[in-house]
């Protein structure tokens, strides 16, 4: 525990991801098994530990010290984790040892509800003051260092001398502490294989066109393809195994069963799961609100699928059999998924068809005219791309239709009136830009209404069950790269504001559409909202 | 007699009314005892100043000759006069030449800290605990929050980072007097015996330490030749905090910031000052010294002053000690 607490107060202060590297490759070097994985999985936002209540840490606190010191110090340092951690007193005569993070971490897995509290008081005896503060971050899920699970990658890429894509494919088929693939990367053993087949690849992102972004590139080197408004899949069937990932990579099998048992092929494919009719059978694709009776549901029985079939239509293929196919360029990608469609069921797979256009204006106008309601938007993709996992810049781009659309993650909520006033109804949203070398969410909008009765249940419910702090009637919740609620905001203008700090101000906002399906890392920048000022000004 | 008849705290600083004296004042006054070197302690221009050598040498360094009308020595352990009071010099442990300082008359003993540690340190004599009626202790880190690691420990940090990073500049935040001397001490200590290079605002007060007979090793002015191509990767330089914030330290090469100090405990207080490697080091106790050193000295009452008085008041009521804040004005309460 001692060695991971030097690593994330080291990571807190460092600014360079030079330095932030060698820190993670050394430590990965140096750390034992399973202790070295545990803080990966910490790390990378794959650890799975039951939380404790930070009430229940100041109780235990309370339980031996004064509470008007401990107001004192809790004024002082402002953070709790870290004044318990510092005034902590283990009773006279207590040993302490550095407890292995792995131990500490298997310890409160096993432990049961009922004796969580005096393992706890244990355990911050046992610990000195640094590890003390760790374990207690981990503990209350407020572990906060900077470090993506894309930076954590790139170490072990480096550690290993591997390339970062190798781990990404691995990494999802992979679980704490990662025993088998640190012995590879420490060249004790091969490569893992994986005991579950069809795991989930990282997705390829698109970046949104920019002001003048296309200028300089040639259409010719471009397909187009209908953005369509459903949500973003991964569909693998390797060996027999099938399953149903969203484009964050949760497991959504059992609310699509239809879909699994209609993918008799052998591959991974990437496309949009929407409902309706598919262009093979010649019905009607179906609005985003019918799919979400779909969504977000452990079962499905006959009558729902019957009322509401849910089907894929495809973007692009990654693993053709076993084959991993994603190195290959585009059109060639494209090829083969065609044929994979061609000889699939006609209800539940169709081709999303690209968008013949031969000049940036001509693709501008058909963007604005979409022929069908469900298209939200086009995707630019260069037609020798090979499939890179995450947000790229140059090989895709998205051109959404107007009027404006982002992603943006709630930051504040705030009690509503009236009717609402049992509900925090009103929301702030913002978007990532880079604040004094760092990323940070700017507050960009307001909105108040656009979300149904049931969306604001789940808006007010994720409020309540993850506010960090209060002013007033005013909550901030939870907003971090890898956790956090990505809402889609539709907006009739946007203005340059000196009143606002993000220098922006939307006109008519509204919660377009809740977006579980995607992680805050994933909405939209300021630098997006400023192009679109920019082109705005400009025509 | 009654404490507050012997000392209390004036305007100017503490004052002795029957010896006509202060301790540590604030302001120009006719006769002075001074505890320590720091700036806020010890002052220029007063009539006479009674201090140990080294105070009154460092006072010389800091100030020029003249700083005071007349100046008189004292060893620690020695007990002298004025004008019919007991006035003794007892070791801090603070920093090279730090003393406490007792005053006794009509049967009633009162032992001003001055700035006081428990901790060991290469560069100045350990603080020795001395009986009283009332102990007047500072609280610069008075809160229970402070708890300071190991000072080997934390130096044993920065010889990992400059294995870590062989190729950055490793550029040290430490207070002039004390700190500074105390953190090279710690590196020599701990095996480091490569040239350390110092910033001109510390050269003099390391020579004197050195004088002293406290060794520091090869120390060498953290200084560019035009004509050099010395970079300083890989090296280590300390100056004093104010240093970082001018462009000082933004001429090495790839620099990593560094702050040795007390506040370094608190993370925000690191992340704010944007330090990239805090050293807790401090030349103050922490909050169990404070506590352990009240304990074991058993006065019948204890004045608290500059720092965080309350906190350390509430303790004191807790164990049914007397307690009060001074509230004396003046004092560096972010020392060192
Ligand atoms: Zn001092
Ligand atoms: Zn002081």
């Amino acid at each position: 525990m001692r060695a991971f607490a030097e690593l994330l107060d080291r990571l807190v202060l460092s600014p360079q991801r030079n330095a932030k590297t060698r820190l993670l490759v050394d430590y990965f070097q140096t750390a034992p098994d399973p202790d070295r994985g545990y803080a990966l999985a910490a790390i990378a936002g794959t650890l799975s530990l039951n939380t404790v209540k930070p009430a229940m840490i100041r109780d235990l606190l309370l339980e031996r010290m004064d509470a008007v010191l401990f107001r004192y110090s809790y004024d002082y340092v402002g953070d709790l984790a870290e004044t318990v951690s510092l005034v902590w007193e283990p009773p006279a005569g207590t040993v302490q040892s550095d407890v292995p993070l792995g131990a500490a971490i298997e310890r409160l897995q096993m432990t049961g509800r009922a004796d969580v509290r005096s393992v706890v008081r244990d355990m911050l005896d046992r610990l000195d003051t640094p590890a003390r503060f760790a374990f207690l971050k981990l503990v209350t899920g407020g572990l906060r260092i900077g470090v993506s699970a894309k930076l954590a990658k790139q170490a072990l890429a480096e550690m290993g001398g591997k390339d970062v894509a190798e781990i990404e494919t691995l990494w999802h088929g992979l679980s704490p502490p990662y025993l088998p693939l640190f012995r590879w990367l420490s060249g004790e053993a091969g490569k893992p294989a994986l005991s579950t087949p069809a795991i989930f690849h990282s997705v390829m992102l698109a970046n949104p066109v920019g002001d003048g972004d296309l200028d300089a590139l040639d259409p010719r080197d471009f397909a187009a393809e209908w953005k369509w408004d459903g949500i973003r899949v991964q569909l693998a069937n390797i060996g027999g195994t099938r399953r149903l990932y969203s484009r964050s990579g949760d497991e959504i099998s059992s609310a699509f069963p239809d879909v699994l048992e209609a993918a008799d092929f052998s591959g991974v494919i990437d496309g949009e799961l929407l409902v309706g009719g598919t262009t093979r059978t010649n019905r009607a694709t179906r609005s985003f609100a019918d799919l979400q009776q779909r969504l977000n549901r452990k079962t499905v029985n006959h009558k729902l699928m019957d009322a509401y079939p849910a089907f894929i239509r495809g973007y692009d293929i990654l693993f053709s059999g076993d084959r991993d196919i994603r190195p290959q360029p585009f059109v060639e990608r494209r090829a083969m998924l065609a044929d994979l469609v061609d000889t699939a069921s006609a209800q539940h797979f169709d081709l999303s068809p690209l968008v013949p256009f031969s000049s940036w204006e001509e693709l501008d106008q058909l963007r604005a005219a979409p022929p069908d309601p469900v298209i939200e938007g086009i995707m630019l993709k260069r037609l020798d791309s090979p499939y890179t996992p995450g947000r790229v810049k140059g090989p895709w781009f998205k051109w959404k239709r107007a009027p404006y659309n982002i992603d943006a993650v709630l930051i504040y909520a705030q009690r509503g009136h009236g009717k609402r006033s049992s509900y925090y109804s009103d929301f702030t949203f913002g978007v990532w830009t880079v604040v004094d070398g760092k990323e940070t969410l700017v507050p960009v909008g307001k909105a108040y209404f656009g979300f149904t009765d049931a969306e604001l249940e789940i808006l007010d419910r994720f409020v309540r069950d993850n506010t960090t702090e209060r002013f007033g009637p005013v909550r901030a919740v939870r907003a971090e790269p890898d956790f956090g609620f990505v809402v889609e905001v539709a907006f009739e203008g946007i203005n340059r504001s000196t009143r606002h700090k993000s220098g922006v101000a939307m006109r008519f906002p509204r919660i377009a559409r809740l977006r579980p399906d995607k992680l805050p890392r994933d909405a939209d920048r300021l630098e997006t909202l400023l192009a679109m000022i920019e082109t705005r000004e400009s025509t | 007699m009654k404490p507050d008849a012997l000392l209390y705290p004036a305007p100017k600083g503490l004052y002795c009314q029957i010896g006509d004296f202060y301790i540590d004042p604030v302001q120009p006054v006719e006769r002075a005892l001074i505890t320590h070197g720091h700036s806020d302690h010890a002052r220029a221009g007063h009539g006479h100043v009674l201090a140990t050598r080294e105070t009154l040498d460092i006072m010389g360094i800091r100030y020029g000759e003249g700083f005071c009308g007349a100046s008189q020595a004292v060893s620690l352990g020695e007990t002298l006069v004025v004008n019919g009071v007991e006035v003794g010099f007892h070791p801090a442990g603070h920093v090279l030449g730090s003393a406490q300082i007792s005053v006794r008359a009509n049967g009633t003993r009162i032992v001003v800290s001055g700035d006081y540690k428990r901790r060991r340190d290469p560069t100045c004599a350990g603080f020795e605990p001395v009986a009283c009626d009332v102990f007047i202790t500072e609280a610069t880190f008075g809160l229970p929050v402070f708890h300071h690691p190991d000072d080997r420990a934390e130096t044993r940090k920065l010889l990992t980072s400059l294995a870590q990073f062989p190729d950055r500049t490793h550029v040290v935040g430490a207070y002039a007097l004390g700190k500074a001397q105390r953190v090279i001490a710690l590196l020599r200590e701990q095996g480091y015996h490569q040239p350390i290079f110092i910033h001109g605002a510390l050269q003099r007060l390391c020579d004197y330490y050195q004088s002293r007979g406290i060794d520091l090793g090869e120390l060498r002015p953290a200084t560019l030749a035009a004509d050099e191509k010395q970079d300083f990767r890989g090296t280590i330089v300390i100056g004093p905090p104010a240093a970082f914030a001018d462009r000082w330290s933004r001429r090495f090469a790839d620099p990593i910031a560094i702050f040795a100090s007390g506040w370094m405990l608190i993370r925000q207080r690191a992340k704010q000052r944007g330090v990239e490697l805090p050293l807790i080091i401090s030349d103050h106790c922490d909050w169990a010294e404070l506590t352990q050193t009240i304990t074991e000295i058993a006065p019948s009452e204890v004045w608290v002053t500059h720092g965080r008085e309350e906190a350390l008041v509430r303790w004191c009521e807790l164990q049914g000690i007397a307690a009060r804040p001074l509230h004396l004005v003046g004092y560096d309460d972010e020392g060192e």
